[in-house]
C-alpha cells in the first residue's frame, strides 16, 4: 500500500507500464520532452532572436529562412515559438505547485477532520466549481491592475478546489484503513499521521491531479494574454502571439496557427497524461 | 420541499455576498474612489462634487453600500466612466447578440454532445468511440480562442464559406454571420458534455434494469432513450454549472476573437478602460445568472431523480 511512485518497487512495474501504454499516452510524454528540451536549449536552437526586429523584410510567408514566416514587425514566429515554451511551462508549473500545496493541506486537514471543518471546506469548494474562473480573473485583474503575478496568484486560488475535493475524498478513504488506526492507537500526533503516513499514499493521485491543474492553468494564463491582461506586450508568449497576429490570417496564417497549435498540443498532452495516471491509479484501488 | 426552500435562502446569502464583494470593487482598485470615478474627465471642483454627490461618497462605507444596493435591485448601475451612458443601457444593447450567440452554441453542444455520447457508450471500447472521446479530450484542451482562430483559417480564409469579421444585418445573415462563433464555443462545451453523457451512459447500460428491459423484448430505442439516457441524464444535469462556466469564459474570449460586439467584449472593454461602474453592473448581472443556475439545477435534478425529494441531503 506505501508503495511510491519510483520508489525502489515500483521501478519494476515501469517497465511493464510504458508497454502497456496506449500510443496517444506515448506520444503525449515525447511532446512534453521536446517541450523541456526546447525550454532548456531553445535559445541556442532559436534562428533569431524573440525580439530582433526586422522591418525591412517586414511580414513574409514560410520560407528557408523564416520557417514560419514572420509577423507584421519582421518578428521570426518559429523562434519565437521556441522562446515561448519558457513563458508556457513556467506560469503553469507556479500555479500547479501552489494549488498542490494549498490543496494537499485543505484536503487532508478536511478529509481526516471532519466535522465543521469539512462542511465550510467542502462548501467553498462547490462555490468555486460554480464559478468561471477566468471571468473572476478578469474583474480582479483589470480592478486591481494588470500584472503577472497577480494572474498566477489569483489562478492558483482558482485551481487549489480541484486538488482539495479530490484529496479530501482520498483521505477519507484512507482514514478507516488499518494502518492509521493503527497509527492513531500508537499516540501519534495528527500531523505525523497526515504527513508521514496518509500524505505518501494519496501522492500519486496528486501527482495525477497536477498534469489536468497544468492543462487549466497553461489555458487559463494564455487567454489571458490573450486579452491583455497577462504578460506584458511584445512578449513571446503564445498567448500573446496569438492575439498580435490573429489580424495576419490572411497574410500569414502561420504566425497565429503555430502558437495556437502549440497551447492546444500542449494542453491535450497534459491532460492525456492526467487522465491515464488516474486510470492507473484507480485500478490499484485508488479511486478518486 | 423543505430543500427548495433551503436553497432559496443559500442562494440569496450568496447573492448578498457577492454584491458586497462587488461593491469592494470600488474601493479595490487602486487610487481614491472619486478618482476611480472621475475616469479621464477634467477634474475641476465642480465634477468632483458633483461626483461626491452622485455616489454619497461622504456618506459612511455601510450607508454607501446600502445605498448602492437599494439601487442595484433597481438594475441601476451608475453611469458608465467611459460613455456616460447608463450601464443597464449599455448591458441591455449588448445583450442580445451574447444570448444569441449563447442559446445558438448551446443548441449545437446539447445535440452533438449528448448525441456523440451515447453513441459512444453504445460502441463502447470501438474505433467510433476512440474517435469521439479523441474529440473531446481536444475540445476540453483548447482555449476558445485558439478553435475560434482555427475554424476562422478553415472556414473563412481557406474555403470562403462564412465571413471572417461582423454580426451581420436580418435574420439569416446574422446566423450565418454567428455560425463560426457558435461553432467555437460548442466545441469547448460540447466536450464536457461528451465526456458526461458517455460515463453516465456507459454505467447506466450495465444496470440490470436494462438488461432485464431487454429481455423482455423492449425495443432497443425505448431501452436506450427511456430507460438509459434518463438515469445517465443525472450527472450530466449536476454537471450543468460546471458548464455554464466554461460557457460564459468562452463566449467572452470569442466576442474578442471575432469582434462581436456583446456583453463579453463590453467586460473586456471596461475591464481594459477601468470602467468600474460597467464592471460593477456585468459582474452583478454575472454572479445572479451563476446563483440562478445553480438553484435551477437543484430544482431539475429534483425532477431526474425523485429519489432526493425524500431524503436528506447532506449540506
Amino acid at each position: 500500500m506505501t508503495t511510491l511512485v519510483g520508489g525502489p518497487r515500483a521501478r519494476g512495474r515501469r517497465r511493464l507500464l510504458l508497454r502497456s501504454t496506449p500510443l496517444t499516452v506515448a506520444l503525449s510524454f515525447g511532446f512534453i520532452g521536446i517541450l523541456l528540451f526546447l525550454a532548456a536549449f531553445g535559445p541556442l536552437l532559436a534562428p533569431h532572436g524573440p525580439g530582433s526586429l526586422n522591418l525591412a523584410t517586414g511580414l513574409t510567408t514560410p520560407n528557408g529562412e523564416f520557417w514560419f514566416g514572420t509577423d507584421d514587425l519582421g518578428r521570426d514566429v518559429f523562434s519565437r515559438t521556441i522562446y515561448g515554451v519558457r513563458y508556457a511551462l513556467f506560469g503553469p508549473v507556479l500555479i500547479v505547485v501552489g494549488a498542490f500545496v494549498i490543496g494537499n493541506v485543505l484536503g487532508l486537514a478536511a478529509g481526516y477532520r471532519g466535522g465543521m471543518l469539512d462542511a465550510s471546506v467542502m462548501r467553498w469548494v462547490d462555490l468555486m466549481y460554480a464559478v468561471p474562473g477566468l471571468l473572476v480573473t478578469i474583474v480582479l485583474i483589470g480592478v486591481l491592475g494588470a500584472s503577472y503575478l497577480l494572474a498566477v496568484v489569483v489562478l492558483v486560488v482558482l485551481t487549489s478546489p480541484f486538488d482539495t475535493r479530490v484529496i479530501r475524498g482520498v483521505t477519507l478513504e484512507q482514514r478507516s484503513l488499518p494502518y492509521v488506526e493503527a497509527a492513531r492507537t500508537l499516540g501519534l500526533p495528527v500531523r505525523a499521521i497526515l504527513f508521514r503516513h496518509i500524505f505518501p499514499n494519496i501522492l500519486p493521485i496528486s501527482f495525477a491531479n497536477a498534469f489536468l491543474n497544468f492543462a487549466f492553468s497553461l489555458v487559463a494564463l494564455s487567454a489571458l494574454s490573450f486579452l491583455g491582461l497577462g504578460i506584458g506586450p511584445g512578449t513571446a508568449d503564445w498567448g500573446r502571439m496569438l492575439s498580435e497576429s490573429r489580424l495576419l490570417l490572411f497574410e500569414n496564417p502561420a504566425a497565429a496557427l503555430a502558437p495556437g497549435g502549440m497551447i492546444v498540443l500542449t494542453a491535450t498532452s497534459m491532460n492525456l497524461i492526467g487522465d491515464w495516471l488516474y486510470d492507473r491509479l484507480a485500478d490499484r484501488g485508488r479511486a478518486r | 420541499m423543505i430543500f427548495i426552500a433551503r436553497r432559496l435562502v443559500a442562494a440569496a446569502v450568496l447573492l448578498v455576498i457577492m454584491s458586497g464583494a462587488v461593491f469592494g470593487l470600488l474601493y479595490a482598485s487602486p487610487g481614491s474612489a472619486e478618482q476611480v470615478l472621475l475616469g479621464t474627465r477634467v477634474a475641476n471642483e465642480e465634477t468632483r462634487e458633483n461626483i461626491r454627490q452622485r455616489y454619497n461618497l461622504d456618506e459612511p462605507l455601510t450607508t454607501q453600500y446600502w445605498l448602492w444596493a437599494k439601487d442595484a435591485v433597481r438594475l441601476d448601475f451608475g453611469e458608465s466612466i467611459r460613455t456616460g451612458e447608463p450601464v443597464l443601457n449599455a448591458i441591455k444593447d449588448r445583450a442580445q447578440l451574447s444570448l444569441r450567440l449563447g442559446a445558438y452554441g448551446f443548441a449545437v453542444a446539447f445535440v452533438a454532445g449528448i448525441g456523440l455520447g451515447v453513441l459512444a457508450a453504445m460502441r463502447n471500447r470501438s474505433g467510433i468511440d476512440r474517435a469521439v472521446v479523441s474529440l473531446s479530450v481536444v475540445g476540453a484542451s483548447s482555449p476558445a480562442f485558439v478553435t475560434g482562430v482555427f475554424l476562422l483559417y478553415v472556414f473563412a480564409v481557406l474555403l470562403g464559406w462564412f465571413p471572417v469579421f461582423g454580426q451581420g444585418e436580418g435574420a439569416m445573415d446574422q446566423l450565418w454571420h454567428l455560425t463560426l462563433p457558435a461553432l467555437t464555443l460548442a466545441f469547448g462545451a460540447a466536450a464536457l458534455l461528451i465526456r458526461f453523457t458517455r460515463a453516465g451512459m456507459i454505467t447506466a447500460l450495465d444496470q440490470d434494469y436494462v438488461t432485464f428491459a431487454r429481455a423482455r423484448g423492449v425495443s432497443e430505442g425505448r431501452v436506450l432513450f427511456g430507460y438509459a439516457l434518463r438515469n445517465a441524464m443525472i450527472p450530466v444535469v449536476t454537471a450543468s454549472t460546471v458548464l455554464l462556466a466554461a460557457m460564459l469564459t468562452g463566449a467572452v474570449l470569442i466576442e474578442v476573437t471575432f469582434a462581436l460586439p456583446g456583453l463579453g467584449a463590453l467586460l473586456v472593454d471596461s475591464v481594459a478602460f477601468k470602467d468600474v461602474l460597467m464592471v460593477q453592473g456585468l459582474t452583478m448581472l454575472l454572479a445572479a445568472v451563476a446563483i440562478l443556475t445553480n438553484l435551477l439545477t437543484d430544482v431539475l435534478y429534483l425532477f431526474a431523480d425523485p429519489r432526493i425529494r425524500y431524503t436528506r441531503v447532506a449540506p
